[in-house]
């Protein structure tokens, strides 16, 4: 152990059980950190950072800024949409201009899966993926699985049940990756149309009925109908989808157990999860977003550790 | 590797129940006082003070620990990046005395992160520095302890380890010399 076995964060699943939970090990010192009254250490003084993002983000591309300002490192951000990406340029001669400027890491979402692996065997940098279309967002995997581990006390033997837009959804596969690997149970629940075709390969477990599913987990991790990357109808209509497929406080108080209820934003009220539940005390959805800070410090921290001098 | 013991058991409570009344004599009840361990072989040594000073005085110390690993002028200097160990200073070190405390001083860069990470927690009044066993001539940096356990003279190329009963089953201080082409080069 003591370091990373890789030298990207591309995906959960090149990560072993112990990446992760030194990951887990370094971000619990990082979440007293940035609960100080001086939320910053000074460990990557010498290191910058481009945050790429090709596509639309709030929380995460916050979130990285925060994690990579208050590991004091010197941050450049870039979007697409106000950039040379319009005039034509290629994502790899997009990246190595940056790099020319003396970049020692990037952090990249793009709308394309396999984006940030394909960038980390092209160019000279460590690539850390922010989200690579319905691929894989491995921080995010990362930051839910702590969530849990903080809430429960571990994720060894907990039952999660990741709930929705499972076909669009890259939070879903790095959850899966996740959760398996530190010895969770895994259960997809969404209408037929949103979920992948052979997906039980992966070891989880299929569901179409929400309250079975609920009265199966520990956790509920409700994910959003991504309607922008839906080219056809997936269901008749969102409201008929809420009905069957949306947690309500009624459905929660009728269970026999208190189930942890988690989303990874951007919430959309009353559709996968009504107001009363998404604020109730059986939701981590705020924790959720502390602690992606804290676990985006660590895998930056990690893995500029690894970069020669 | 050759070894010898600096402070056997015995000698280790000596010195322990020595730096407890060097604190009093400065300090009295404590009350403005707080006790920083630097992680993570510098806990072992406060919590050893902190029962010896208790007893003593008949007043509670606070205490608390503090990691550097983030402060570290080593990192990427290194094969491994380092692991964080907790800190744990739930108060606050605004206008306060504070001593640091650690096993062993030796270049001195420990002890100056350990002040830049101290910094975070407020500004104190003043600070000293307290070690079990400070390694003498061997500084990289401007910085001498205020109340010293025992100094030894040492080569770069020797170690010294400290042990605890706590953790390794008995209290000992020990240094090891490496051998070269048979013979202890000293």
């Amino acid at each position: 152990m003591e370091q990373l076995s890789v030298e990207h964060l591309t995906g959960i699943r090149d990560l072993t059980r112990q990446d992760i939970e030194l990951i887990f090990q370094t971000a619990d010192s990082f979440k007293e950190v940035i609960n100080r009254p001086i939320k910053k250490v000074p460990s990557l003084r010498d290191i910058t950072i481009a945050n790429l993002f090709f596509e639309n983000s709030t929380r995460t591309r916050l979130s990285f800024e925060l994690a990579e300002k208050r590991l004091s490192a010197d941050v450049v951000n870039f979007s697409a949409s106000s950039s040379s990406v319009k005039k034509g340029e290629t994502l790899i001669d997009t990246v190595n201009n940056i790099l020319s400027m003396k970049v020692d890491m990037v952090v990249m979402r793009h709308p394309n899966p396999g984006a940030a692996l394909f960038l980390s065997q092209r160019t000279n940098t460590r690539v850390i993926n922010a989200g690579d279309g319905t691929h894989e967002h491995p921080t995010q995997g990362l930051l839910d699985a702590f969530s849990i581990r903080e809430r429960l006390g571990t994720v060894e033997g907990k039952k999660v049940a990741i709930v929705g837009d499972i076909l669009h959804s890259r939070v879903a596969l790095s959850n899966i990756y996740t959760l398996q690997k530190l010895g969770a149970e895994v259960m997809v629940c969404g209408p037929t149309t949103l979920i992948p075709k052979y997906i039980d390969q992966l070891g989880v477990k299929v569901e179409h009925n929400l309250q079975r599913a609920l009265e199966w987990c520990d956790v509920a991790n409700m994910l959003r109908i991504q309607l922008e990357r839906q080219d056809i109808q997936y269901f008749p209509s969102l409201r008929e989808y809420s009905m069957q497929f949306g947690l309500t406080k009624e459905i929660l108080d009728n269970l026999d157990k208190e189930i942890v209820v988690m989303h990874p934003g951007p919430i959309n009220r009353g559709v996968e999860i009504t107001s009363d539940v998404a604020d109730s005390k059986q939701s981590i959805i705020l924790q959720q977003v502390e602690n992606g800070v804290a676990v985006r410090m660590a895998v930056i921290y990690l893995l500029a550790g690894k970069i020669g001098r | 590797m050759e070894k010898q013991v600096i402070l056997d058991d015995q000698h280790v409570q000596l010195t322990m129940n020595r730096l407890a009344y060097q604190l009093i004599e400065n300090h009295s009840d404590f009350s403005s006082t707080v006790l920083i361990g630097l992680q993570p072989r510098g806990i072992h040594v406060l919590q050893r003070l902190k029962t010896i000073l208790e007893e003593i005085t008949q007043h509670s110390v606070t205490c608390g620990q503090l990691d550097i690993t983030f402060y570290r002028d080593d990192f990427r200097r290194r094969e491994k990046p380092l692991i964080p160990s907790a800190t744990n200073i739930d108060f606050s070190i605004e206008n306060k005395k504070v001593v640091l405390i650690d096993d062993v001083l030796y270049t001195g860069r420990t002890i100056r992160s350990g002040l830049d990470a101290l910094l975070a927690f407020g500004r104190p009044t003043c600070v000293e520095l307290l070690v079990l066993i400070d390694r003498r001539f061997q500084r990289d940096l401007p910085i001498q302890a205020d109340y010293i356990g025992k100094a030894v003279d040492t080569l770069n190329s020797e170690r010294v380890s400290v042990e605890w009963k706590e953790s390794e089953g008995a209290d000992k201080v020990m240094l090891f010399t490496p051998e070269v082409n048979g013979t202890v080069k000293r």
